[in-house]
């Protein structure tokens, strides 16, 4: 896939310290789950930081927290970080979760379309 | 030099694309020891090829990483299948399994959290290492189904006796399962959420 650069582990912490700018997950602060679908709302620019714009670009169509991660290859508590970012920018639309508080109507919907498959 | 990132970053394929209408999700994990084949039931039900996400556990790395002897301090990292089903044109279903050593997933911020519920899956030849995740998930407070993926050559024990060694709940949910077939798959994600209902219309009751 990429070139190999010596002392240079493409998963290693020093490379996602890069990305993210040393920040940590703030999950916590912005409430994105695993299953938080993002949709992005504006396209990529030039000169916006490659992650920022590889998100936009795979987030065309809802993508969950859980895929962007796959996709671009990063662990979940970087993606949240960059996500972070371009929700206070506005350019990518978070949509939440289904409440899990056990809800009947919810649970059917599950069931029905279990069944359909 | 190649970030690794750049413009290479493919999406989803052109099928594998959820609707625009797509407005929330769910999810379900999926538990269970080494090798009893979590990812191979995720496979069988998802819409999708299964994709792989992944965490870094830095605090974890120290007091449980067994890498006896690495000077180097690394943070573990932790892998997780996970699979996809589009439940409507609104509503989707997301499946994690992980195939890492399971005391990790419990580390993983936010696994559980919202998560509808969990399905154990067990292989009787190693009945053993679902106490600990059964124990954990009784402790979280995490609805779950037993689901005893039948391999070929494991011992086909009674489930009242399965029960029994696994000091289940005798309100919870054993199922057999083959997790190769879709439909079998099927079966163990239905009889989870009937659970769940029955659960939801008992706690609405009182």
């Amino acid at each position: 896939m990429s070139q190999e650069v010596p002392g240079w582990d493409e998963n290693g912490p020093e490379r996602l310290y890069v990305i993210t700018g040393g920040r940590s997950d703030p999950a916590r602060q912005t409430g994105l789950d695993l299953v938080t679908l993002i949709v992005a709302r504006a396209d990529p620019q030039v000169g916006m930081q490659p992650e920022h714009a590889s998100i936009l670009r795979v987030c065309n169509s809802p993508l969950s927290v859980a895929e962007i991660s796959a996709y671009l290859g990063l662990p979940v508590s970087v993606i949240t970080v960059l996500l972070a970012d371009l929700l206070t920018e506005e350019r990518v639309e978070a949509r939440s979760p289904a409440p899990s508080l056990p809800d009947i109507e919810l649970i059917e919907a599950v069931i029905h379309g279990l069944r359909n498959l | 030099m190649d970030s690794g990132i750049s413009d290479t970053t493919t999406g989803p394929r052109s099928e594998d694309r959820l609707p625009s209408s797509a407005s929330s999700a769910v999810k379900v994990v999926i538990v269970g020891g080494f090798g009893v084949g979590k990812t191979t039931l995720v496979r069988s039900v998802s819409e999708i090829r299964p994709l792989t996400t992944e965490e870094t556990m830095t605090q974890a790395s120290e007091n449980v990483d067994d890498t006896a002897g690495v000077e180097r301090k690394t943070a573990t990292t932790v892998a997780m299948d996970f699979g996809r089903i589009s439940l409507n044109e609104e509503l989707v279903l997301y499946l994690f399994g992980t195939p890492g050593q399971q005391r990790f997933w419990f580390l993983w911020n936010g696994l559980f959290d919202g998560a509808l519920g969990a399905v154990v899956l067990v292989d009787t030849r190693r009945l053993e290492v679902s106490f600990d995740v059964i124990g954990r998930l009784e402790e979280s407070a995490v609805p779950f189904v037993v689901a005893v993926n039948a391999f070929p050559e494991a011992p086909d024990y009674p489930v009242e006796e399965l029960r029994k060694a696994l000091d289940l709940d005798p309100k919870v949910p054993i199922v057999v399962c083959d997790a190769r077939q879709r439909s079998s798959s099927q079966d163990v994600l239905l009889k989870l959420m009937h659970y769940l209902r029955s659960l939801a219309l008992t706690s609405e009751a009182k």
